[in-house]
């Protein structure tokens, strides 16, 4: 037993940024329960670039909640850098950094200013977050507009500041969680080229959610696909298509998740089946 | 201790660009003191009461400081509906440190909008005690954390907005009423004095009333005593269940 434990948490030991076993989240209890997350087990190594794929409401942002100590889960094992994610939480949250799919910036502070409170939390060196910040809101085409109040950005436009912010300070994983969400595709490009660099370059292991099937196809080492809180297919692109027989990972993505369409509700009775559709 | 003061930092800059906060707040002490001050004035005078306005003014600048504070500590609410407290949950800081940050910067915008108060009860015929005034600020202080971390206390149990205007009608405004901010404790019916005796505020007015103008009902010592006991209470309450939030 304490061999184990030393084991555990001797230096060197793990190659993963992020273990997971059995993993379970239910929302709410009797009639109403739903299984967001049933029994998730995955590793992630470090410096990989990992795919989390899954139709809507499939349990994506729910494992990232849990992986990042946002949510308390039901059942299951995590650890993130190498430590518990839900008994080391204070040390977990050094680990990591993250770009949430909802949004998370203050609307009565401006640019700057949410920036400047980011890297604080953070702790960027003083001496260097002026310029880091200049660096990334120029990176978003944002420099110009530091100090104005979020509340008077476009949509773009704070989802351009929401992933400056998430990528001001370097951590050692990186959750993205839809970051692409709503940009058009020049800035898209833009921000996966600084990724892939970030990744490249400094290790940066990178765990990215994406309903975009040609970003996971481009940058994934790996990918899982999560349907109904189950991963029901996990390898890399080719190993994915092979499997499926398909030629791209839009074809291997639907062959493992059905022609469905996703409405409320996790089980799988409550689908409406396409062909079964009104029209 | 940064990331405190950038806590800190963010709350003043939120109070002070909210114009219409500053406003409202003032409006209601300044309503209160103008309608009761002048209204019930001479009848407090005629009753052997003194001047009223002297009586009035520490209840209503208590008012305005429980008001701004409560509401300072409630923003966790807002900030969970607008999705920035992930923000703050998920920093390599401990979530103590975020309530603390939080807490403080709440309490100095409740401390500050009181001491515009002061200045109105001023103009309008409060004499205090100068030689006491930091007596006052110590106790307005007081008042200002505990009323914060409460509130904070109870957005961190609260989903959505829903239960806010339960919170007013059944927290805030009997703490107001019944803590001797309008009336004397003195003589008060059994119900009534047992229920101004256990309300933290009855403690924060009789302070203020004590260190501004000499007139006391518990007293200046066990007024700041039991205060700091509270506060030291509601702010360890409020850590807790804001360290226990999942967004
Ligand atoms: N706070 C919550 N309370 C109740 N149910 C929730 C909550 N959060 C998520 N769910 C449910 O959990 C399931 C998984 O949601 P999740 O947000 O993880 O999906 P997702 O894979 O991220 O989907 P999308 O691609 O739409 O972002 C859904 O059925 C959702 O309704
Ligand atoms: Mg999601």
């Amino acid at each position: 037993m304490a061999k184990r434990k030393q084991e555990k948490t001797g230096p060197g030991k793990s190659d993963y940024a992020i273990e997971v076993s059995g993993l379970s989240k239910t929302f709410g209890t009797g009639e109403k329960a739903v299984k967001a997350v049933d029994g998730v087990s995955f590793t992630v190594r470090k410096g990989e670039v990992f795919a989390f794929l899954g139709p809507n409401g499939a349990g994506k942002s729910t494992t990232i909640k849990m992986l990042t100590t946002l949510l308390q889960p039901t059942a299951g094992q995590m650890r993130v850098g190498g430590l518990d994610a839900f008994l080391q939480q204070d040390e977990v949250r050094k680990r990591f950094g993250i770009v949430f799919q909802d949004p998370s910036v203050d609307d009565e502070l401006t640019a700057y200013e949410n920036m400047e409170f980011h890297g604080t939390l953070y702790g960027v060196q003083r001496a260097d977050l002026s310029g880091r910040i200049q660096e990334m809101l120029g990176f978003v085409g944002l420099w110009d507009r530091r100090d104005d109040l979020l509340k008077t950005f476009s949509g773009g436009m704070r989802r351009r500041l929401e992933i400056a912010r998430g990528l001001l300070h370097h951590p050692e994983i990186l959750f993205l969680d839809e970051p692409t969400l709503g940009l058009d595709p020049q800035t898209r490009n833009h921000i996966w080229q600084y990724i892939q660099k970030m990744n490249r370059e400094e290790g940066t292991t990178i765990f990215l959610t994406t309903h975009y099937m040609e970003e996971a196809e481009k940058m994934a080492d790996r990918i899982a696909v999560i349907d109904y809180g189950k991963i029901v297919a996990e390898g890399t692109l080719f190993e994915l298509k092979k499997k499926t027989k398909s030629k791209s990972l839009e074809g291997a993505f639907i062959a493992l998740t059905g022609h469905a369409i996703r409405a409320e509700g996790a089980e799988p009775g409550r689908v409406m089946r396409m062909w079964h559709g009104r029209r | 201790m940064n990331a405190v003061y950038m806590l800190w930092l963010r709350q003043i800059k939120k109070y002070a660009r909210s114009k219409s906060r500053i406003v409202g707040a003032l409006g209601q002490p300044l309503l209160f003191m103008v309608a009761l001050g002048f209204g019930f004035g001479p009848i407090y005078a005629q009753a052997g009461g003194g001047d009223y306005i002297q009586f009035l003014a520490p209840g209503i600048i208590a008012m305005s400081i429980l008001f701004t504070s409560i509401f300072s500590g409630i923003e966790v609410i807002w900030d969970r509906q607008f999705g920035f407290l992930k923000e703050t949950l998920v920093a390599p800081v401990s979530r103590y440190e975020i309530m603390l940050g939080r807490t403080l910067g709440g309490a100095t915008a409740g401390l500050l909008q009181g001491i515009i108060v002061f200045f109105v009860a001023l103009a309008m015929g409060l004499r205090p005690d100068w030689d006491l005034v930091p007596a006052a600020l110590l106790v307005a202080a007081l008042i200002a954390v505990f009323f914060t971390a409460l509130g904070t206390a109870i957005a961190s149990k609260m989903d959505d907005m829903q239960g806010f205007q339960l919170i007013m009608n059944f927290v805030v405004m009997p703490i107001f009423f019944l803590s001797g901010a309008l009336f004397p404790l003195e003589g008060l019916p059994s119900g009534i004095r047992e229920a101004t005796s256990i309300n933290p505020l009855s403690y924060g007015v009789d302070g203020l009333r004590a260190a501004l103008t000499g007139v006391a009902h518990f007293g200046l010592a066990t007024d700041l005593t039991v205060l700091l006991g509270l506060t030291a209470a509601s702010v360890a309450l409020g850590a807790y269940l804001f360290s226990k939030i999942q967004a």
